[in-house]
């Protein structure tokens, strides 16, 4: 299993760099379409080396877990970035792990954000840690669905050879059996980032907060890996939504500079207008009662099912 | 060679342990140490044997034939035999170790000898249970470990609890010995034979209603053994009683013995498998997988919740044993051999990390005296290790990456995957939305373990017992160290223990796949099929120790001078937090509770008595149930109409000799007219 160094040590780069700059965009974004003028888009870049810099102060009740955890959610989250491709296809570590490792990879990093949320004693973070799994495992099965249904297609669980493999047939595109998964992978994605309707990315100490719960102890240098960590999966499941399942423009293996230069071009504005639907959704959106939250996610459940059997009958 | 001298350590350690009994501490290391040294002899000559890719180990030996021809005991080891030789001697090895230390804590309370003695005979008769050759040897070790299981449930008889549960176990495991033995008898009586050898292939001369009718018969008994839903009631009412050693035993290995009778009952007696076999053992795999984690989810009892989670493992290593009968009835004998893997990989991987929670859940037991983790909390800063190896075994039941969960359960989805493309009616919609439940369970499974973990070790603790909790002994953290170690092995070199599956795989469907499957430090699947996909574990915890310097980087070039505080937890300008402001087990799967209500069908009752505003009230009850649904809707009316013709029935039993005479004699006309 040989590494290819410049396209590991580019998409390291690019995941790291891109990723809080997204975050920024749908910020700012959203402040727009509000009628707010918004913090710039590099903004967090700014927000996280402040953080690092800052003084950590850890609760008196918190164990070793809790100083563990940052660290799984950051590295979890960049593995699975490298495992998506994302400006061509063979991603750096493909041969390490498909589609089923990216999953699992960021469900060890929620893992021990959840126990880092439990750490510390404070009844905010259980609330958070336990909406947190919640939703997560009411979500889970709609996205190995949705996922199934590509990888049966490409007859692969491979992130780039399904990419490839979409490709390829250009008709497959609009396939009632992708657009279907592809509708399915935006709910779980909405559930998976923390946007509205499941979850407000805004809030801060209120009783409806999902994510910013687990966070609440977190400060300085741990708190600036949680948080870079949320957006860098943030990146990730935007990657694979784009990617995986709209593979348009997509470079190859063996891409000529050109080539990865459409790629890329291509890449940044399909994620662009994927972050700008996001913005019109949480935008225009009431945060949802958390007890709504399993319809929203059955529904995306019965889409991905509904893409599996239309798979089962066009083939 | 090796297993003859570990069933001696076993019989040794038994005889040794019941001789000293006066003597306790003598006993607990005498008893626990050979049957540690069985451990290790098992382990060795099992791993030799399968590595050595040998098909069959031991060649049938009779140890004894009775008066009557035909009533022999004879044992051999083929390569299956050997894996689960292996399994159980491996996490007898573990638990013997942990018990040298925990067996203190009975001392001068309960008799530590006899606790030994069992111990020894449980390792022996299951042993023996995965080398019989013959049914007498079979049925006698399957029910010998029955019984014996049975005494170490009720272990701590006075406790009520624990006599409930061990009746409720004594009635499954007979009704489990029932359907076997009824099932053995059909195919024994087509063979003309009692031994194994002459079983093999035995289905082809039945007739279809017969197989399948045997089929049945094994599913429910093997089935009871494991603890499939809806067979599993006993199964969270009969292992959390039980001392925690044996619990880790129970869970770990007991259950697998069902696994195994189904393995060679269905791969090797009952020839071809119809589709429905495959499918229904897939079906029941998946209603185990999801409804087991669900209840686990709601449990607050640390042992009980780790019960069901070895129902929820049965269900996934059922899904891989279903599958693979459905490939072998489509003629796909590769991805049979697949899924076969898979299954029996997760196997193992159920034993090493059950175990390990069970054993890690017997040094929480100890330190705090408690199993309701509602008062526990705060155990990571007193428990290091303890929470540190029990953190190790929530990850890998959790099937994250990269530890062995992660592995089986990875064969498992490509197992099922693959099988969309074996068949083209519309059973094949099964394999992926049993994935899909299958993803369901693992996410539920990962939020029951940050409630287990988290409520138990974390946060501030909840009762004084929690407070005042002690790190346990060294054997015990040992114990738990071992198994940790296997976690982490099994997890990252699946490559080099898929080698040992060889044989097994060899016998079972006739291919061996760890060539085809292994690539480098990976498993890859181009190869073996037409479909593929890869994952390396070990690259992928490389990698991450490749990537840790990114954040220790950016640590050293901001964050340099920045210092570190211990204050308080925020705690919104109260006056400090108690425990009771933490979130509790029950809360934290509240929000699951309520989706699943339909299942769950809570109740609650909260009274409140105040004196002028309903907010703040003086004294506060709060009442929650659940309705076990198996068990009002299933097993109690059953209950009731058994009693009821019981009750009928009665009206035979008159007490007079001449009535008795009467039924004698009919039964006899009614049985010569049968047979004539």
């Amino acid at each position: 299993m040989n590494l290819d160094p410049l396209n590991f040590l580019g998409q390291t780069l690019a995941l790291l760099l891109l990723a809080p700059l997204l975050s920024g965009c749908i910020k700012n974004w959203k402040a727009k379409l509000q009628n707010r003028r918004g913090p710039r888009p590099w903004q967090v870049y700014f927000d996280i080396a402040k953080f690092l810099r800052k003084d950590m102060v850890i609760s008196e009740h918190a164990s070793w877990v809790f100083s563990f955890a940052p660290y799984v959610v950051f590295l979890t989250a960049l593995l699975a970035g490298l495992m998506v491709p994302m400006i061509n296809a063979p991603a750096p570590l493909r041969l390490f792990g498909g589609v089923l490792a990216v999953v699992g990879l960021l469900a060890l990093g929620r893992f021990f954000l959840a126990l880092g949320g439990l750490d510390p004693a404070s009844a905010f973070g259980g609330m958070g840690s336990s909406r947190e799994m919640t939703i997560s495992a009411i979500a889970e099965p709609a996205m190995m669905l949705a996922i199934f249904t590509v990888a049966i297609t490409a007859g692969s669980t491979d992130l780039s050879q399904i990419a490839q493999s979409t490709q390829s047939a250009t008709w497959k595109l609009l396939n009632p059996a992708h657009v279907l998964a592809f509708a399915a992978m935006f709910v779980v994605l909405l559930a998976e980032t923390g946007r509205i309707p499941v979850d407000n990315p805004a809030t801060h100490l209120e009783l409806t907060m999902i994510h910013e719960a687990m966070l609440l102890e977190y400060s300085g240098r741990y708190l600036a890996f949680m948080e870079w960590g949320a957006s860098i999966k943030q990146l990730v499941l935007m990657t694979l939504l784009v990617n995986v399942f709209f593979p348009v423009g997509l470079a190859g293996p063996q891409a000529s500079v050109a080539a990865l230069g459409i790629s890329l071009a291509a890449y940044l504005a399909k994620l662009l207008a994927l972050s700008a639907v996001v913005v019109v959704v949480e935008t225009t959106n009431a945060k949802m009662r958390l007890f709504r939250v399993p319809d929203l996610l059955s529904t995306a459940f019965v889409l991905a099912a509904l893409a599996l059997l239309s798979t089962f009958l066009f083939q | 060679m090796l297993l003859t001298f570990a069933l001696w350590a076993y019989v040794a350690g038994m005889a040794g342990a019941l001789v000293l009994q006066r003597a306790e501490r003598l006993a607990n290391v005498l008893g626990f140490g050979l049957a540690a040294l069985g451990g290790v002899c098992g382990v060795v000559f099992s791993v030799s044997s399968l590595a050595a890719g040998r098909a069959v180990t031991i060649a049938p030996v009779t140890l004894w034939s009775g008066p009557i021809p035909d009533v022999r005991l004879v044992v051999e080891a083929d390569a299956l035999s050997c894996f689960f030789v292996l399994i159980v001697s491996l996490v007898g090895l573990a638990i013997s170790v942990f018990s040298l230390g925990y067996a203190r804590t009975y001392y001068g309370r309960k008799n530590v000898g006899v606790l030994a003695a069992v111990f020894n005979a449980l390792l022996l008769v299951t042993t023996l249970v995965f080398i019989a050759g013959n049914l007498w040897m079979f049925l006698i070790a399957w029910e010998l470990m029955a019984l014996l299981a049975y005494g170490m449930v009720s272990f701590e008889h006075e406790d009520r609890e624990a006599r409930q549960a061990g009746v409720l176990y004594f009635i499954m495991s007979h009704l489990d010995a029932a359907c076997i033995l009824l099932g053995f008898l059909m195919l024994a009586q087509a063979a003309g034979d009692f031994s194994f050898a002459s079983l093999r292939g035995i289905g082809a001369k039945l007739s279809p209603q017969q197989r399948d009718a045997a089929f049945m018969l094994f599913v429910i008994g093997f089935g009871i053994k494991a603890g499939a839903v809806p067979l599993h009631i006993w199964l969270p009412v009969a292992h959390p009683v039980a001392p925690s050693n044996i619990s880790a035993l129970m869970s770990g290995v007991l259950i697998k013995t069902g696994i195994y009778g189904l393995v060679r009952v269905c791969f090797e007696f009952l020839g071809p498998p119809p589709m429905w076999w495959g499918a229904s053992l897939l079906a029941a795999g998946t209603v185990s997988a999801v409804l087991g984690v669900l209840y686990a989810l709601m449990e607050h009892d640390l042992k009980r919740l780790l019960a069901y989670h070895s129902i929820e493992n049965i269900g996934i290593i059922l899904m891989g044993i279903g599958a693979a009968l459905m490939f072998l009835h489509t003629g796909h004998a590769v991805l049979a051999s697949l899924a076969l893997i898979a299954g029996l990989y997760h196997t193992i991987n159920h034993a090493v990390f059950k175990a390990l929670l069970f054993l890690g859940a017997g040094a929480v037991l100890h330190a705090t005296h408690t199993r309701n983790m509602e008062e526990m909390g705060g155990l990571a800063k007193r428990m290091r290790w303890t929470s540190l190896f029990f953190l190790v075994g929530a990850v890998a039941i959790s099937a994250l990456p990269p530890l062995n969960g992660f592995v089986s359960e990875w064969l498992t989805y490509q197992s099922l995957l693959q099988g969309f493309g074996t068949t083209t009616s519309l059973v094949r919609l099964m394999f992926p939305l049993g994935g899909a439940m299958l993803a369901l369970t693992g996410a539920l499974a990962a939020a029951c373990f940050v409630k287990a973990f988290g409520i138990t070790f974390l946060a501030q603790p909840r009762s004084d017992h929690a407070r005042n909790a002690h790190e346990a002994s060294l054997p015990v953290l040992i114990g738990q160290g071992v198994l940790t170690a296997a976690c982490v092995f099994l997890g990252l070199f699946p490559t080099a223990f898929l080698k040992l599956l060889d044989p097994l795989t060899q016998q079972l469907t006739g291919h061996q796949l760890s060539q085809q499957l292994t690539l480098a430090n990976g498993l890859v699947l181009s190869d073996a099929t037409a479909q593929g996909g890869t994952v390396s574990t070990l690259g992928i915890t490389l990698m991450a120790v490749y990537l840790l310097p990114v954040p220790l980087a950016l640590w050293a070039m901001f964050g340099r001078k920045a210092r570190t505080r211990i204050a308080p937890t925020w705690d919104c300008g109260q006056r400090g937090l108690t425990p009771q402001m933490e979130y509790t087990a029950t809360g934290f799967s509240k929000p699951l509770r309520m989706i699943f209500k339909a299942l769950f069908r809570p109740r609650r009752e909260v009274q409140r008595e105040y004196d002028f505003s309903p907010y703040f009230a003086t004294t506060l009850r709060f009442e929650s149930h659940m309705e076990e649904v198996f068990q009002t809707r299933f097993y109690r009316p059953v209950n009731l109409w058994l009693l009821r013709l019981s009750r009928r029935l009665r009206a035979l039993q008159a007490g007079s000799l001449q009535a008795y005479l009467i039924y004698v004699f009919i039964t006899l006309v009614a049985l010569l007219l049968f047979a004539s």
